[in-house]
């Protein structure tokens, strides 16, 4: 089952169990597979056409009626095209409007460069109080949207829509606001978040591990509020922290590390992410190559950064 | 309406545009004007239309106002102290430090308020999202929404419009306050509305129009829109910017004035003087 499927089943769960639930989409209802909840709970349901404006003033208007809206769209309008309605309508008036913007960063593929969002983090994380999630595969998806449905305030979850793909066994324990250890290690740690980036950080850790270089890899599944004390534990166990991100290095998760670090346990952040660019078409491999996102291209990167601090 | 219940409707008023001069005169600046327009629908609202509770601000089964034009607040604050909804002595305390009362409209702030607003544009969507929580929820109340003229500018309003007529909101009713003035002028020349009882029209509404500072009329045109169709109700309000202040009604700076509590004593001074047919 891939994301969206999980994304919908997991609506329809937490629907049956509670009538507060209702969806909106901005014409994207095909897109993000959210059909099966039409059919099943079509008077919580509504399509607000194309106008993302108007589906975050519906939904915050839903929630100051005490439902639990969960409004998607793609990330690039969710964030760029309606972040004044998610700003002032739903976050500064402390409603519960959950916002899915999907496709984020390379993963928009062939929509290419208008569709393509590497800021939206950056936009998020300057919404004070704002839950920021991104999970790598269905299962902690799966697993993080009940909290995510009874999390005081607004939510924004980034993640691709179609993609599948196994990360966790499927029996592990994923909170909200929790990062998980993937793997152990001794020398680095590798902070990564996202579909794209978790599997490209535990690859980076297998060839590191080659070179010698032992690395931990953690999930950071929650942005926001950011772990502070995994990465502060993992800042003292080993002599850098790299953070691997889906998403313009500005403002995004690695800038949260980086910021938190520097004022309480300062040690090197590396940061594998995109530099200053537009989004662009082509294939999500051509489009992680030209970034400079794979495990290929940033293991040497970190590991001779590593050697420097030596 | 017999004469009775209309001299006491029309006096309430005169004392919200009162305190309302008074409130924004205190604190030196305000947005005077499209607060002083909408009085005398703020004062129909919350003393005979809505369906509301003082002591009990945030009960489920109530009628609910959106004031999409949040910078109005001023006029509301003063409506609902009027109303019992806090102390009066509250009004004093407009945009201060901490205060309860902020210039634009803060439901987490002020009891009586449904929807925070103040980014013009936003308040019609989420009236239109309050209408359909009720809707869900099988409770059958209304929700009336204040938009501007000048606001009617932004995109969202029509985006809002569109989903409304689409949803089939009968239990939405929307005003425009069309005083024909926003911040760099007169409407017609900044950003002109046209034919606006065409435009709703247009989008699905049952559009009606009359005199926004007539309190009797504003009670007729409610009841008719709450009439049983499928459609959102607009109702065109023709105001005038800052009426009834003398130095603000119909000057084009009116939209966020300074002015102090003497220039506010006098305004109060000569509204004090009138009849109820507004002649000194």
């Amino acid at each position: 089952m891939g994301m969206r499927e999980t994304y919908t089943e997991s609506l329809i769960r937490l629907a049956e169990k509670d009538e507060r639930i209702c969806l909106l989409d901005a014409d994207l209802r095909v897109g993000h597979g959210t059909k099966p909840f039409y059919d099943r709970f079509p008077d919580r349901a509504i399509n607000c056409g194309v106008a993302e404006a108007n589906m975050l003033g519906i939904a915050a208007g839903l929630a100051a009626g005490g439902k639990i809206p969960f409004a998607e769209t793609f990330g690039c309008f969710a964030a760029r095209r309606a972040f004044d309605q998610f700003f002032i309508s739903g976050n500064y008036a402390g409603l519960n409007v959950k916002l899915l913007g999907s496709d984020p960063g390379v993963t928009a593929a062939f929509n290419g460069g208008t569709h393509m969002p590497f800021e939206d983090l950056a936009l998020m994380r300057a919404i004070p109080g704002l839950t920021i999630v991104s999970p790598c595969d269905p299962y902690s998806l799966g697993e993080l949207m009940e909290p995510l449905a009874y999390s005081d305030g607004c939510v924004y979850l980034r993640m691709p829509r179609k993609a599948e793909q196994q990360i966790y066994m499927g029996n592990e324990k994923i909170e909200l606001g929790r990062g998980k250890v993937l793997k152990e290690g001794s020398d680095i740690t590798i902070a990564a978040t996202g579909f794209v980036m978790v599997p490209e950080a535990l690859k980076a850790a297998e060839l590191l591990d080659k070179d010698g270089i032992s690395a931990a890899v953690i999930d950071f599944h929650t942005i926001k509020p950011l772990d502070t004390d995994l990465i502060e534990e993992w800042a003292g166990k080993t002599t850098m922290i790299v953070t691997m991100e889906n998403h313009q290095k500005s403002g995004g998760f690695g800038g949260a590390v980086a910021e938190h670090l520097s004022s309480t346990k300062p040690v090197p952040v590396f940061r594998i992410g995109i530099e200053d660019r537009f989004g662009q078409v082509g294939t999500e491999a051509f489009l992680k190559q030209d970034y400079g996102l794979t495990a290929e291209q940033s293991a040497p990167l970190i590991r001779d950064f590593f050697y420097k601090l030596k | 309406m017999n004469t009775e219940k209309l001299d006491f409707l029309t006096e309430k008023a005169k004392e919200i545009r009162i305190s309302t001069i008074e409130m924004i005169g205190n604190l030196g600046v305000g947005h005077i004007g499209g607060a002083l327009s909408i009085v005398e629908l703020l004062t129909a609202l919350y003393n005979g239309i809505m369906d509301i509770d003082p002591e009990d601000p945030k009960k489920a089964n109530r009628d609910k106002l959106v004031l999409s034009k949040g910078h109005a607040g001023p006029a509301l604050y003063a409506t609902l102290a009027d109303r019992g909804f806090f102390d009066k002595s509250w009004l004093s305390t407009l945009n201060a430090g901490g205060t309860m009362l902020p210039s634009h409209c803060d439901m987490n702030r002020t009891p009586g308020i449904d929807m925070t607003t103040g980014s013009l544009g936003q308040g019609l969507s989420a009236a239109a999202g309050l209408c359909l929580s009720n809707r869900m929820s099988g409770i059958d109340k209304r929700v009336f929404a204040v938009i501007g003229d000048g606001e009617s500018n932004e995109g969202q309003i029509w985006e809002a419009a569109m989903a409304a007529s689409q949803f089939c909101l009968d239990k939405l009713t929307a005003f425009t306050d069309y005083n024909k003035m926003q911040i760099d002028g007169m409407t017609a020349d900044v950003m002109d509305l046209g034919d606006i009882e065409g435009k709703w029209a247009s989008f699905g509404w049952d559009v009606q129009r009359i005199d926004g500072h007539d309190i009797e009329a504003i009670f007729n045109t409610v009841e008719k829109a709450d009439v049983e169709t499928d459609k959102p109700s607009m109702i065109i309000l023709d105001t005038v910017k800052g009426k009834g202040c003398f130095f603000a009604e119909g000057n084009l700076s009116n939209h966020n004035m300074a002015f102090n509590s003497t220039q506010a004593a006098e305004a109060i001074a000569l509204l004090r003087k009138e009849n109820k047919y507004g002649n000194a």
